[in-house]
């Protein structure tokens, strides 16, 4: 009885080993990419998205490219919405998401850790519609190498209450100095990375300072951005980084102007025009988004099903649409509900993106070329926000 | 062989108590001191700097830095002055609000009013906490209604936003222990105060409050540490204003070493609390 018991167990263990052994085989893909075909199998996956990246349904019914998805695959879907990039690289690195929609200053933290796998374009036949000016850039490819399929690209704007702030504004300055008729009821994004909006500001009013990239400062130039941002801490009334807390509060007239997306504003705006969203004259931050598939993904033909799908025209116009941010599929421009979006969000002009400083992690070596001088590394820019935040 | 297994363990006792204790002792130091050992050593590891993947390799460099930054002294005695304000605060309402329940309201009504005083916590501390902010809003916020007429203005968000709401979220836990201290309270030793001359406010001082000082050092050890650690009410009342665990909070992501350091900070300061209100019997009345 105790010996069949025992023999019962070896079988389990031994059939067990097996499984875990077939998965384990199926992760080792960090020499190249996965060469397919996709198979139709059904999976979860776990999707890591901006807020209005992955919409379900769930915040507005009529919103939803999740399901059709989930219909036409067998796929099964869970969104989970992060607030900053250093949120999405904490909780990618925690493991447990098959893809994410990652911006420039997430991605490469993300591809030298280890946590992405390139991608094999040839199972992506909407990969060929995109703009040629998002393929193969910087944030999305490394050593020659295809990490994800290019999403949206947008500024972080300006935004404003109607009639709240007079004259409506144009620059950053109603946001910096310690004369805005906005003073107390100012709002700012809460991450280190915003310390490069400083940095778009001071390449405008202090060209001195020779700033040629907010994501590469010197110890000078990063010292004068910090002081920047010290004389503004007086004027702001919250930090944010969770956008349903934003929107609350630019409704109880706490907050009426600060940097913010256009998704926020959209929202603001559903009912009746109540915020103004500009990208003031300086120029602004900004950011070039890519879905990426995770190196321990278990699903991975639902993957790569997700990526082909979200940049579907139609997909992308609708995401774009919802998020307010110019699509990257060229096809989408001709399929969003409202016609003039591309017009509106400049998706197919080159000018408009010229100062647009799209979200990079900074390096020691300096991003922008020179050589005769050591950046200061985002590592050293989280230190100094923290530091920042509790003085 | 179910049988000789309690032949066993009848014959031998101090085996059968350590397999009793094995689990919930086993719970306590793997669970609750593993806990607490792998924060201590997560602090003393290095990070890689671009990819933030923990770099297991000795350094000092966390302490250091939440040392020699002159952010974290401040922001450690801003943490200090709002659990101190909210302990203080709860002690001086909590007192009256027991002595009433346990003392002078009707024997048939204590349960109700025990019941009513647990009431808030039966709501997710979230609505309690976004309840609050909307109360707060400086300009369209229920208390610059209230206070505006009277010509003052409302706090709007910050530290003492902060302290009001964390005085309401954690007042029951310093009512509870209080009314139970002061209803084990004999009514001998009131009554031999008042046959004695004194009058209420002395019974109350030199008799009352002595017996139940533990009781209210017991809901301090509460309504301190809770205070201690939060975070999330800071975020949501607290406008720029911040606690040392929106430190932590800020930073484990991205330098998860630097955050155990800064979370290390209020574990001292609970174990010198824990440590110095040991004598008054406080434990003893959790």
């Amino acid at each position: 009885m105790r010996v069949t018991n025992l023999r019962k167990l070896a079988v389990l263990v031994a059939a067990g080993t097996l499984v875990l052994a077939g998965c384990g085989s199926s992760d080792d893909s960090g020499s190249g990419a996965y060469e397919g075909p996709l198979q139709d199998t059904p999976g979860t996956i776990n999707v890591l998205a901006w807020p209005g990246y992955a919409e379900d349904g769930t915040n507005d019914p009529n919103v939803d490219w999740v399901t059709p998805f989930e219909e036409a695959t067998g796929c099964t879907v869970n969104v989970k919405t992060y607030g900053t990039s250093d949120e999405a690289v904490q909780l990618m690195q925690g493991g447990g998401y098959d893809v994410i929609s990652a911006s420039g200053d997430a991605s490469l933290r993300l591809i030298y850790g280890g946590d992405l796998q390139p991608v094999n374009l040839d199972l992506i036949p909407n990969y060929v519609d995109i703009f040629d000016n998002l393929k193969d850039r910087p944030w999305n490819t490394v050593d020659g190498k295809n990490y994800g399929v290019p999403h949206g690209r947008g500024a972080n704007v300006l935004q404003y209450t109607l009639g709240k702030v007079t004259p409506e504004p144009t620059s950053w300055s109603v946001v910096w100095e310690p004369n805005s008729p906005a003073k107390g009821k100012i709002t700012a994004y809460d991450s280190a990375i915003y310390i490069a909006d400083a940095a778009v500001y001071l390449m405008a009013t202090k060209p001195e300072l020779g700033i040629t990239d907010p994501y590469a400062l010197d110890q000078d130039q990063f010292d004068a951005a910090m002081a920047l941002l010290e004389q503004q801490k007086p004027l702001i009334a919250e930090y944010w980084s969770d956008y349903t807390k934003y929107i609350g509060a630019v409704q109880s007239g706490s907050i009426t102007v600060g940097t913010s997306w256009q998704v926020i504003a959209n929202v603001l705006n559903g009912e009746k025009a109540t915020v103004g969203a500009v990208k003031p004259v300086e120029g602004a931050t900004g950011w070039s988004d890519t879905w990426m598939i995770s190196s321990k993904t278990e699903a991975i033909d639902c993957a790569y099903k997700w990526l082909n799908h979200i940049i579907t025209p139609n997909v992308n116009a609708q995401a774009a649409e919802y998020f307010g941010e110019a699509p990257a599929n060229s096809k989408a421009c001709a399929l969003t509900a409202n016609p003039d979006h591309c017009n509106l969000y400049h998706a197919e002009e080159t000018d408009y993106w010229s100062n647009v400083y799209y979200w990079k992690t900074p390096t020691e070596d300096c991003l922008d070329g020179r050589t005769d001088v050591k950046c200061v590394p985002y590592s050293e820019w989280v230190k100094a926000w923290s530091s920042f935040r509790n003085k | 062989m179910i049988k000789s297994a309690q032949h066993f363990l009848n014959r031998h006792v101090k085996t059968r108590a350590a397999l009793l204790l094995s689990l919930p002792l086993g719970w306590m130091i793997v669970i609750y001191l593993g806990a607490l050992f792998a924060l201590f050593l997560t602090s003393i590891w290095k990070i890689d700097t671009f990819t933030s993947d923990v770099i297991r390799e000795f350094t000092l460099e966390n302490f250091t830095d939440v040392f020699t930054d002159r952010a974290y002294f401040n922001v450690t005695i801003r943490t200090l002055m709002v659990a101190i304000s909210v302990t203080l605060i709860c002690a001086v309402i909590a007192i009256p609000m027991a002595f009433y329940m346990a003392r002078i309201a009707k024997p048939s009504n204590r349960p109700i009013l025990v019941a009513l005083v647990l009431t808030p916590l039966w709501a997710s501390y979230l609505v309690k906490v976004y309840a609050w902010r909307t109360m707060f809003y400086p300009e369209s916020g229920f208390l610059q209604w209230l206070i505006s007429p009277l010509g003052g203005k409302s706090p709007g968000f910050g530290m003492i936003a902060v302290i009001i709401g964390l005085t309401y979220l954690w007042l029951p836990y310093m009512v509870l222990p209080i009314y139970a201290g002061m209803e084990k309270l004999p009514s001998s030793v009131l009554d031999a105060s008042a046959d004695l001359g004194a009058k209420p406010g002395r019974t109350f001082r030199e008799v009352v409050m002595p017996i139940t000082w533990p009781t209210i050092m017991a809901g301090s050890v509460f309504t301190f540490s809770l205070s201690m650690g939060d975070y999330i009410t800071v975020q949501i009342l607290g406008g720029t204003f911040q606690m040392l665990g929106n430190v932590v909070y800020q930073n484990f992501s991205l330098n998860l070493p630097f955050a155990a350091a800064v979370s290390l900070i209020p574990v001292i300061i609970m174990m010198i609390y824990l440590a110095g209100i040991r004598k008054t019997g406080a434990l003893n009345n959790l």
